[in-house]
């Protein structure tokens, strides 16, 4: 019974994993370094954000097993938010974002205590259902600016001082954040906290019988993920100067979904690998207009059907390491 | 001219009876997808994107091979159906053994290829479908005027409604299914071909839906999109009457349907929401649904 012995089979093994997921970072943290010099910045800060997004949606399906089918209020109603406080209110872009995930951080409270209270399917449909309500309120209400959105949001400078005008300015400051956002998911997903909603996720009923009360920990894996999403959608706002309804769509949240799948649900860096596939696909594939749809859902299908550990997954299940 | 609670009889009166006409539209698709997933356990994502095929169908039928509105009505929903059988045999199948989620992506995958290549074929804008002749105009009721198409649909969809719930609930057929939703194995050991029964039902909920589609063809446009908003308020629509009971989620529909109406005419602003909010209501007091057990 020495588990967790240093020595034991079961303490080599999680070093082992810590070394692969060491290894795995700094190979990411490499491209995303080198990245600017080869590719356009605002396309990159573009997938940190997505990418921000899936790794949030992914804590919750991928750990906590609770399929999120609107996350997209999360982020879009945090990306007007930080628009609103940046532009209208002229707050620094730190404070605009803070401001932002805030707004986000209360969404996920309210939606998450309506969500919680049902379970797999039923847990989809009144994400998605709140994240409609979400929707028809932003294209209703007076701040958001209806169909045109918030536009020309100003980028600002970092705590007034730094300008973020500066495309490689503004993309460090956007992995700076990516990386704070992406540490703070690992650390929860490999903490007694996540190691107690894997076995919410596995056997709900025993968890009960073992004394931990689900409910609080599946209402703080939510709150937690929406939150960071909120962060996401946030810096999104900047990064773009533009807040708009695109992001509180069900194709929003649908579109969170895919790049979770494709990249791997459960893994550590699937989130990020889907979300940098399918925003280059829709980067290259954008003058095909609604094709772009129909290969979503193919690739939906085909994931679901033959495909169900995603990229990483699959590539850590050969490897036999967890990626 | 005669108000109530300062609102004129005609726009109270009209107001509601749009009110009707769409909780007819939530009663026969929340009914379909209660079916399917009483027997299958899916939630069907793509039964919006069959609601539009089967207006797609019945203007395609009207528009290329000259088939009217009532052949329509019959027509459409076999060829529908008969795609969800396809599905049912190629896709949905291969995930009984799997988390149900898996079930709830996969249709939702298909529901994007299926509104994503009708949009490319007919664009974004609406069609429009003829009302049958035999359906023109309308009665003046005195207090309002009441066009006939719009009464044939109330009509319809309520005979639609009770007989799949008198199949369902009284007829031998129907307790085969209702059986096989409380133990499958157990079915099958007594000689029921259960995975057909699977197969069919998911046709006939498709079906449903499409039947749908066609009785909205003359009252909304016929657009690629016609489903995929529609889908989102029916499955608040599902949570609120929760799906153990079929009787249940008819009159949640039609209900629904009225409230929102009403909304229309005393808070408009709401009328979009309204549904919405009804359903974060019922899962603070009942979050079975008003119709729901808790499993």
């Amino acid at each position: 019974m020495s588990a967790g012995a240093p020595g034991s089979a079961a303490a080599r093994k999680r070093a082992d994993e810590q070394r692969v997921h060491l290894i795995a970072f700094f190979v990411m943290l490499a491209i995303l370094v080198v990245a600017p010099a080869v590719v356009y910045p605002v396309f990159m800060m573009k997938v940190m954000c997505f990418a921000l997004f899936a790794c949030a949606f992914n804590l919750l399906i991928g750990f906590g097993g609770l399929l999120s089918f609107g996350h997209a209020m999360f982020l879009g109603s945090a990306g007007y938010a930080s628009a609103h406080a940046a532009k209208v209110w002229g707050l620094t872009p730190e404070l605009a974002i803070l401001f932002g995930t805030a707004c986000a951080a209360l969404l996920s409270v309210g939606a998450g205590l309506l969500a919680i209270r049902r379970q797999g399917i039923y847990f989809a449909m009144i994400t998605l259902a709140l994240a409609q309500m979400v929707f028809f309120f932003s294209l209703q209400a007076k701040f958001t600016g209806g169909e045109d959105g918030i536009q020309g949001v100003p980028r600002g400078s970092l705590f007034g001082v730094i300008p973020l005008d500066n495309q490689l300015v503004m993309y460090a400051f956007v992995l700076a954040i990516f990386l704070v956002g992406f540490g703070l998911i690992y650390r929860a997903v490999h903490s007694p906290f996540g190691q107690v909603l894997k076995a919410i996720r596995e056997n709900e009923s025993r968890a009960i019988s073992l004394g931990y009360d689900t409910d609080r920990y599946k209402l703080l894996a939510f709150v937690l993920s929406g939150t960071l999403a909120g962060l996401a959608g946030a810096i999104k706002a900047l990064v773009f100067q533009l807040a708009s309804l695109t992001d509180v769509h069900w194709s929003m949240s649908g579109e969170v979904v895919l790049m979770t799948l494709l990249g791997g649900m459960g893994t550590v860096f699937g989130p990020i690998v889907g979300a940098a596939v399918i925003i280059t696909m829709q980067n290259y594939l954008a003058q095909l207009g609604a094709w772009v749809t129909v290969v979503q859902g193919v690739i939906f299908v085909v994931c679901v059907l033959a495909f169900r550990r995603g990229i990483i997954g699959e590539l850590g299940h050969w490897l036999k390491k967890p990626l | 001219m005669t108000e109530i609670f300062g609102i004129p009889t005609q726009a109270l009166f009209g107001q509601l009876l749009i009110g009707l006409i769409n909780g007819s539209f939530y009663a026969l698709l929340s009914l379909g997808l209660a079916v399917i997933f009483g027997l299958l356990n899916i939630i069907n994502f793509t039964h919006g994107a069959q609601y539009m095929m089967g207006a797609f169908v019945a203007y395609l039928l009207l528009n290329k091979l000259g088939i009217g509105y009532w052949w329509s009505l019959l027509i459409a929903p076999l060829i529908v159906g008969a795609t969800g059988v396809v599905i049912e045999r190629l896709m949905l199948s291969k995930l009984y053994k799997l988390d149900h989620l898996y079930g709830l992506l996969l249709t939702f995958g298909l529901a994007l290829i299926v509104q994503g290549l009708f949009r490319n074929e007919y664009g974004s804008s609406g069609q429009p479908y003829q009302i049958p002749s035999q359906l023109q105009g309308g009665q003046n009721l005195g207090f309002m005027f009441l066009p006939n198409y719009r009464a044939w649909i109330i009509l319809a969809s309520a005979v639609v409604c009770l007989s799949t719930w008198f199949v369902i609930e009284r007829t031998k057929l129907g307790s085969y299914l209702r059986a096989a939703t409380e133990n499958p194995q157990l079915v099958q050991a007594f000689g029921v071909n259960v995975p057909r029964m699977i197969t069919l039902t998911y046709g006939f909920g498709v079906a449903l839906a499409a039947l749908a589609g066609v009785m909205a063809a003359p009252v909304y446009q016929v657009s690629p999109q016609m489903g995929a908003d529609l889908i989102i308020v029916v499955f608040a629509v599902v949570v609120i009457g929760g799906m153990g009971s079929i009787l249940g989620s008819i009159v949640t529909g039609f209900g629904l349907g009225l409230i929102e109406g009403l909304t229309k005419v005393f808070y408009p602003e709401a009328s979009s929401t309204v549904i919405f909010i009804i359903m974060a209501i019922v899962l603070l007091v009942r979050p079975a649904g008003l119709f729901g057990t808790q499993k």
